[in-house]
């Protein structure tokens, strides 16, 4: 949970419960507060997964405990304990922005994974708010810095999100832009340049260099979220572009690789494209106003564990979408469920005659793929931007039908207080993007 | 020097097949390889290389250990062993360090450099060490007024070398043997149920070989 307005708190991670046998089910149980309320804290992650077990590396015995938290506008890293009061976690270290910028030379931390070898993390760009921005690694044990990642970094230059396939010993990375193109809100300057990120980048897991540049061409701006197949024979994933400055259309593309071990060349095809909506000027932010239509924005993505089911977070217009990707190149959309969104404002079923704002944005999966998690807030500077009457920040629950459907859960709403905006969401045992495999 | 006879080998074997146990040293590795592949020839294959890199490792440690025999008075060589496998222990208990190297797409030397690492940096090597010298010294206990130098630096290559091959014969047929069970019966369940803590047991095996030598 992340808090933008300077109200004397401080950030927090909150904990939710989600036992539905439980009396205080879909309620904020636990909070814990952090010292300063200006990170901005985004993709936080756990300390070790399944990758731990990975044979070339196997330490099976790393506990999954601990949570770190980066804090894109600080730089700052907290570390939490979450073993001795799990509704309680405890804040046991913080690197300071200032440690992160100069043991990494990278700055705006951004999304956390547990690798096979250690914690792998990235960051934005470079302390003076340019780039390039890249990968470091932390020990899993002492969460000591260990400096960057790339020995090899090619053109690659801008740096969102990053995930591998560990069975090819491949590392694929995109682009959203660096921390001064992105802190002060979505620059429609450079977005109408087609400046913002349009490319992937893959690299060698192995001697850790660049080894090709996918570009999905200018027109698709922000290339965020990468969902790797789980599976580790299958060198194929998915990755969401946020807009298309051809007719604001959001889209999903496919990477994969048709070689023998993922040993051939990497190619990406769109495989799904939501289109925008058209809307009435007057019920439009400024910054949309002059194109008569609300963007989908695909904000997030996220693969159920069993590589069947893709959910696709359209956080413009309101709607999370289920596909059946069984057969990735030709997605099949199964089920849409809308709540929020900048002209829609759809309701909760708790709460049918009460609008709310925000959109579907982060979203994350149980690993049996039965219950999907989602929460409100983008980005602050830019959260602004597309709801200016300012986020009222809450998480939700849907049931998946495993054979399609979803459904929202009415028992399931969770409001936050005092101007608290969610963002990631992590399960306790474990969820849909934290672990990665290598054996299938 | 007297041959190496008796219970030595068998302790060199079962030590082999004990270190074979230990997924680190390689079996999950191959079971890997297997399902990546999606076929068994893949786990047959890894087997010689896990082996050659593990014989490496062995064959190693004790040339180090003859080396030094030569130089040093055995109670020194022998409590030099002793600390050294005492620091392996603690540095699996305390540290626990994943290696920064490694990956799925291993081709047949790799494999072989691998095993070879995880062997020395485990010291499995190391452990083999002391059955050499226990046997080496007990011609030598009636004499034990006489200077006592350890005697692998007499012993004939071909009994270190032996020692090697008997050590990894113990090893190869665990590791193959699990591997290929594993694979083929019992598949990854086992690993969700039966998997004890082998970085504590494999402490416990360094320190008590550490106390064996110097005892």
């Amino acid at each position: 949970m992340l808090n933008p307005t300077p109200n004397g708190h401080g950030d927090a991670i909150g904990v939710v419960d989600t036992d539905p046998a439980s009396k205080s089910y879909g309620r904020l149980i636990g909070q814990t507060e952090f010292p300063q309320g200006d990170n901005e804290l985004h993709h936080f992650g756990w300390n070790a997964c399944s990758s731990h077990l990975c044979p070339y590396a196997p330490h099976a015995h790393t506990e999954r405990r601990y949570l770190v938290v980066p804090g894109t506008h600080s730089s700052r890293i907290h570390v939490l304990d979450t073993r001795p009061n799990p509704r309680q976690p405890e804040l046991i270290k913080v690197i300071e922005g200032s440690e992160v910028h100069a043991k990494t030379g990278y700055a705006a931390p951004h999304t956390v994974h547990c690798g096979p070898d250690g914690i792998y993390m990235n960051a934005l760009g470079t302390p003076d708010g340019g780039g390039p921005g890249g990968i470091f690694m932390l020990d899993h044990q002492t969460f000591e810095l260990k400096g960057r990642w790339e020995k090899a970094r090619g053109p690659q230059h801008l740096s969102y999100d990053f995930f591998w396939h560990l069975g090819q010993d491949t590392m694929i990375t995109s682009e959203w832009g660096t921390p001064s193109m992105v802190s002060q809100g979505l620059n429609p300057e450079l977005l109408l340049a087609g400046k913002y990120g349009h490319q992937l980048h893959v690299w060698d897991l192995r001697t850790r260099e660049h080894k090709q540049a996918i570009d999905l061409g200018a027109e698709q701006q922000m290339v965020l979220e990468l969902r790797p197949a789980h599976n580790p024979t299958k060198p194929y994933g998915f990755v969401g572009v946020v807009i298309s400055l051809a007719d604001l259309s959001a889209s999903v593309w496919l990477w994969y690789n048709e070689g023998r071990h993922g040993h051939g060349a990497w190619k990406a095809q769109k495989v799904i494209t939501i289109p925008a909506e058209p809307a009435d000027p007057a019920d439009l932010p400024p910054i949309l106003q002059g194109f008569k239509a609300v963007p989908p924005l695909i904000t997030d993505i996220n693969l159920s564990v069993d590589d069947r089911m893709l959910y696709v977070s359209n956080w413009g217009t309101g709607e999370l979408r289920q596909y059946d990707v069984s057969d990735p190149f030709h997605p099949r959309l199964t089920a849409v469920q809308r709540i929020g969104g900048i002209v829609r404002r759809a309701p909760h079923p708790s709460a049918p005659a009460r609008p709310l704002n925000g959109g579907p944005q982060m979203v994350e999966v149980s690993r049996d793929g039965k219950r999907v998690y989602l929460t409100n807030a983008l980005y602050s500077p830019w959260d602004a931007q597309f709801y200016p009457d300012g986020i009222k920040g809450w998480m939700t629950k849907l049931d998946a039908d495993p054979a399609g459907g979803l459904a929202l859960d009415p028992r399931f709403l969770v409001e936050l207080e005092q101007g608290m905006r969610p963002h990631q969401v992590r399960l306790e045992g474990g969820d849909a993007s934290s672990d990665s495999f290598c054996y299938s | 020097m007297h041959a190496l006879t008796g219970a030595p080998w068998l302790v060199l074997l079962l030590l082999g097949a004990a270190h074979g146990l230990n997924p680190g040293m390689g079996w999950l590795f191959a079971v890997a390889l297997g399902l990546q592949e999606g076929r068994g020839a893949a786990v047959w294959r890894a087997l010689g290389p896990l082996a050659a890199g593990h014989a490496a490792a062995v064959a190693l440690a004790v040339a180090v250990a003859a080396a030094l025999g030569a130089v040093l008075p055995l109670g020194v060589l022998r409590w030099g062993v002793a600390a050294l496998l005492l620091g392996f222990a603690l540095h699996r208990v305390l540290l626990n360090r994943h290696p920064r190297f490694g990956g799925m797409r291993v081709s047949q030397p790799e494999l072989a450099v691998w095993s070879f690492l995880m062997a020395s940096a485990h010291g499995a090597g190391l452990m083999v060490v002391p059955v050499l010298l226990s046997e080496d010294l007990a011609p030598s206990h009636a004499h034990h007024h006489l200077p006592q130098r350890a005697s692998l630096v007499a012993s004939p290559a071909h009994d270190a070398l032996l020692a090697t091959a008997i050590h990894t014969a113990g090893y190869l047929l665990v590791t193959g043997l699990l591997a290929v069970v594993v694979y083929h019966k019992l598949g990854l369940r086992l690993l969700r149920t039966a998997w004890v803590n082998l970085d504590l047991l494999w402490a416990g095996a360094l320190v008590v070989t550490a106390v064996v030598v110097v005892s």
